[in-house]
């Protein structure tokens, strides 16, 4: 590490609480509880790794395979969202610090959170003095509001989550294209510093949609609609300076962006250089020798760097083992034979061995920890379930695996199919795992691999096709959109989502009671009961066995060799690209 | 992909080198000394080819006899043994020969499960070899039929067959292969999981390799058609079906059976081929060329390619040495 030629100050990352404290350049580790400088194994999981301030250099960021979109009202990616805020800014965002603080959310382009009234239908805003554009033009709530109300258009824009087209009482508006010359009954801007959301439906939470990049403000003129993509317009630090599709982009510094105005970005490097489509495997081998500074997918080194990092000790303390917010489990069909008995599908709950699904996806570290429910341990509300307990090592209960089977009235097992996308190496491991594990007690899979692009919208999770071609398993995954229960489970376990046309992310979970639990847990204005009230959800989902739940993700991650500020952001599970500095 | 194997088996008659003084002597002097038996004390002479031989033989046993081979000294192909697999590093702990050596998995285990690989590479050479066989079977039945039909009747029959051929050798069969193996059900003509692919895959295989040992065998025909112990048959009142089958067939034999040696190689790489692109068996089943694609994730353990990649390099370079040693003793020319 070339650590030692620079002067290292310390510098606390609570930056909204501008709290600062020092640490000496030579002592190793850092003094500061947030901070250190020791190069260790989980050295920037939840503190921050190597602080500094020093500005300055080119960040090298690269990534194997394009993500949607970089226009903010267009994007899914929990990568793109941790991205989009170098060079956009929303209303409210994650705290940027390590640990468990990033689930808090906190006031970016508004002063702070939001104000709810009539009982959580109406929420209000009040944005900061001096945000500018890059071309120095003012930035205003209407520019906010145009931003959200061109999201809503899912024919051009379709990539973004349809929360605002779900919750916003639109009044048959359908956004700035199709309902042309119309405004957005459901957002008010009385001022330039003002922006009033109206929502159709109580909804306590409204500050996390008030995260989403589709609230960074669009200057109506620039507006290009789909082709946005090619020059966003900068709110935030930095501004595109080249842009080519599915190649890459640069980003330099925007000038017009005031730090006054703006406590959460330390914005140092000078410019930022994203490479995309490099083969996977050889961005781990530049970040080993230090050519790249991160991969920004984000979801940890590829198979082959695995070894060799968890093999080397220098390269081990370079390593970081974040837990994503996601869960990779698998769905079992209760609408097929013999699955519609809850016996039968007991019996897979009880013969998998989950050990074996962890090892699938890359062991303790790089596959993830064990999970017995959906919910993963940093949702807030998380609460340990055993619903199903898998014998006292996770490889299965046998035993009470072949007692359910008798149960159902298939003591010696059946036969169904497994589906999982052909591309996913590991989610065919899965496939192989469970048929191991099933077989013990007589259930015979047969593995049917789907092509991933059509995997929800054609195959498995499209009802008829799944229900028509006897597929009892169905290996899926699922990453929260933000760190809480609904964020989390409301598109995995409302069967109101399930479509007959296809395309829903939920499977095989469509209880009534459920339903209705998830409709009395969205309008509860108590953070705590509403947590519990996920938690409850968790745990009603897991007795009916309709999922069997694999491991929650976590992956192995490089740090670069000459970065500073890093630190596992849990907000998205992955490194914060905002701080992170070149020293 | 697969293209006819570099055969030198031409479709014109060899006009390979004069056979060597003595050999060809022995073979019209001493009577009762039939093709065969001359071909057999040539082949024994040539080292390189009984080498080849001798393997061939040894990994047809090897994949009939299986189930027993792993049954003594191996594992079930399929099953998981995750002791062989260091859980802080992902690293198998046994990985010879580029890592300590495992007695009892001596060609180590893969990842994720730790499967034992001899196991699945013994398994392996089951699928190989019988998609080989079977699909060069089909594609010489084939091909040899409309190739003799071709080469003897002429005219219309001739033209048909052979633009018929030229079609064949112009299908982009690795394209195809990958298609039919994406639409084809689970269940169809009473068969389904394995069995179904591995029929699949072995016609698609024989069925478009045909074109290459037709033309061979028409080209063999038109020759042999104008010879005199033809036209004596024909003089002498023998009906078409005579002559192709005790006059023509017979002096076929040897370009049928050189040119098949050499095809089931080529068909053994092309199952490689399409196991390794996903098309091919589906897993667990263990096909050399899926061992091959799974190994490609984990190119920082070598050995997890070299095994697989070690078998089919045996087993094509044995096919060919043997192959081209047949056809040295089977010289056409010195019948």
């Amino acid at each position: 590490m070339k650590l030692k030629s620079v002067g290292v100050i310390a510098v606390s990352v609570a930056l909204v609480a501008g709290a600062a404290s020092c640490s000496g350049n030579n002592g190793g580790g850092g003094d500061s509880s947030s901070s250190t400088t020791k190069n260790e194994f989980n050295a920037a999981l939840t503190k921050v790794f190597n602080p500094s301030d020093k500005k300055g250099g080119d960040m090298k960021f690269a990534i194997s395979s394009d993500w949607d979109s970089v226009d903010p009202g267009d994007t899914y990616y929990g990568l793109s969202w941790n991205l989009a805020r170098l060079y956009t800014r929303a209303l409210t965002m994650f705290k940027v610090a390590p640990g468990d603080e990033s689930s808090q959310l906190v006031g970016d382009l508004a002063q702070g959170l939001g104000q709810s009234s009539d009982g959580g239908k109406t929420w209000t805003y009040k944005l900061r003095a001096g945000l500018k554009y890059e071309d120095g033009s003012p930035i205003t709530s209407k520019d906010v509001a145009y931003g959200v109300s061109r999201s809503l258009e899912k024919g051009v824009l379709v990539n973004g989550p349809t929360y605002f087209n779900d919750f916003l009482d639109l009044k048959g508006y359908k956004g700035p294209y199709t309902s042309k010359g119309k405004t957005n009954p459901a957002i008010e801007t009385p001022d330039d510093t003002t922006i009033i959301f109206h929502l159709n439906k109580p909804f306590a939470g409204f500050d996390y949609f008030a995260m989403l990049p589709a609230t960074a403000p669009v200057p109506q003129a620039k507006d290009t609609g789909a082709k946005y993509k090619q020059h966003v317009v900068s709110s935030g630090p930095y501004m595109f300076k080249t842009y080519a599709a599915g190649k890459g982009f640069t980003l330099v510094r925007n000038p017009n962006w005031d730090p006054a105005t703006d406590p959460n970005r330390k914005a140092l490097p000078d410019s930022y250089s994203v490479e995309i489509g490099a083969n996977a495997d050889d961005i781990d081998q530049r970040i080993i020798s230090g050519g790249l500074d991160a991969d920004i997918a984000g979801t940890g080194v590829q198979p082959a760097a695995l070894s060799q990092v968890l093999g080397q000790p220098a390269l081990k303390a370079r390593a970081d083992n974040p837990l994503a917010a996601r869960i990779n489990y698998t769905s079992i069909n209760p609408q097929i034979a013999p699955l519609t008995k809850k016996d039968c599908r007991a019996a897979i709950e009880y013969a998998a061995d989950k050990t074996a699904y962890q090892q699938a996806y890359g062991g303790p570290l790089a596959g993830g920890k064990i999970a017995t429910g959906l919910m993963p341990p940093q949702i807030p509300g998380y609460q340990q379930l055993n619903v199903w307990p898998d014998g006292t090592d996770n490889k299965g209960d046998v035993t009470k695996a072949k007692e359910a089977l008798a149960a159902c009235g298939q003591p010696n097992g059946f036969a169904t199919n497994i589906a999982y996308r052909a591309e996913r190496p590991k989610e065919k491991a899965v496939a192989e795992a469970l048929q191991q594990s099933l077989g013990r007690v007589g259930i015979k899979l047969t593995l049917k691999p789907f092509p991933v692009g059509d995997y929800f919208a054609l195959y498995a999770g499209k009802p008829s096709y799944r229900n028509g071609n006897n597929l009892g398993l169905m290996v899926n995954s699922w990453g929260a959109d933000w760190n809480d229960g609904f964020g989390f489970l409301s598109q995995i376990v409302d069967g109101r989502v399930i479509r007959d046309t296809g395309g829903s992310s939920n499977l095989s979970v469509n209880i009534p009671e459920v339903n209705n639990m998830i409709d009395q847990a969205i309008v509860e204005q108590d953070v705590n009961k509403r947590n519990a009230d996920w938690a409850a959800i968790d745990k009603r989902v897991m007795e009916e066995a309709v999922v069997l739940p694999g491991v929650w993700a976590s992956q192995v991650t490089l740090r670069g060799t000459r970065t500073t500020n890093v630190f596992v952001n849990q907000a998205f599970g992955m490194y914060d690209w905002t701080t992170m500095g070149i020293q | 992909m697969v293209v006819g194997p570099g055969t030198s088996v031409s479709d014109q008659v060899p006009v390979g080198r004069e056979p060597a003084e003595a050999e060809s002597a022995p073979g019209k002097v001493i009577e009762g000394r039939s093709l065969g038996r001359i071909a057999w004390t040539r082949l024994k002479r040539d080292k390189v080819a009984m080498g080849g031989g001798v393997v061939v033989i040894l990994l047809i046993l090897m994949a009939i006899f299986a189930p027993l081979i792993v049954k003594w000294i191996g594992y079930d192909p399929n099953a998981f043994h995750p002791e062989t697999i260091d859980p802080a590093t992902q690293q198998p702990t046994s990985s010879f020969p580029f890592g300590p050596f495992d007695p009892k998995h001596w060609m180590g285990v893969d990842l994720p499960f730790g499967r034992d690989i001899f196991s699945r590479v013994v398994y392996g050479s089951r699928i190989s070899l019988l998609i080989a066989f079977l699909a060069t079977l089909l594609s010489v039945l084939i091909g040899a039929t409309l190739g003799v039909i071709a080469g003897y009747f002429g005219g219309w029959v001739d033209t048909v067959i052979s633009r018929a051929m030229d079609v064949f050798l112009a299908f982009p069969i690795l394209v195809f292969a990958i298609a039919i193996a994406g639409v084809v059900p689970d269940k169809a003509f009473g068969l389904q999981g394995d069995a179904l692919r591995i029929v699949l895959l072995i016609f698609v295989i024989g069925f478009f390799n045909w074109a290459y040992i037709a033309r061979i065998v028409r080209g063999q025909t038109l020759s042999l058609r104008e010879r005199e112990f033809v036209d004596a048959a024909r003089s002498l009142g023998a009906r078409s079906g005579y002559v192709i089958l005790r006059e023509m067939l017979p002096n076929l034999i040897a370009p049928i059976l050189v040119y098949t040696t050499l095809l089931i190689p080529s068909n053994i790489l092309f199952e490689a081929a399409l196991s390794f692109l996903g098309v091919g068996v589906r897993p667990p089943t263990a096909t050399w060329g899926g061992m091959l694609s799974e190994a490609v994730h984990y190119y920082t353990t070598p050995h997890f390619m070299f095994w697989p990649g070690m078998a089919i390099f045996l087993t094509v370079l044995a096919f060919n040495l043997f192959g081209d040693g047949l056809r040295d003793a089977l010289d056409p020319k010195n019948r």
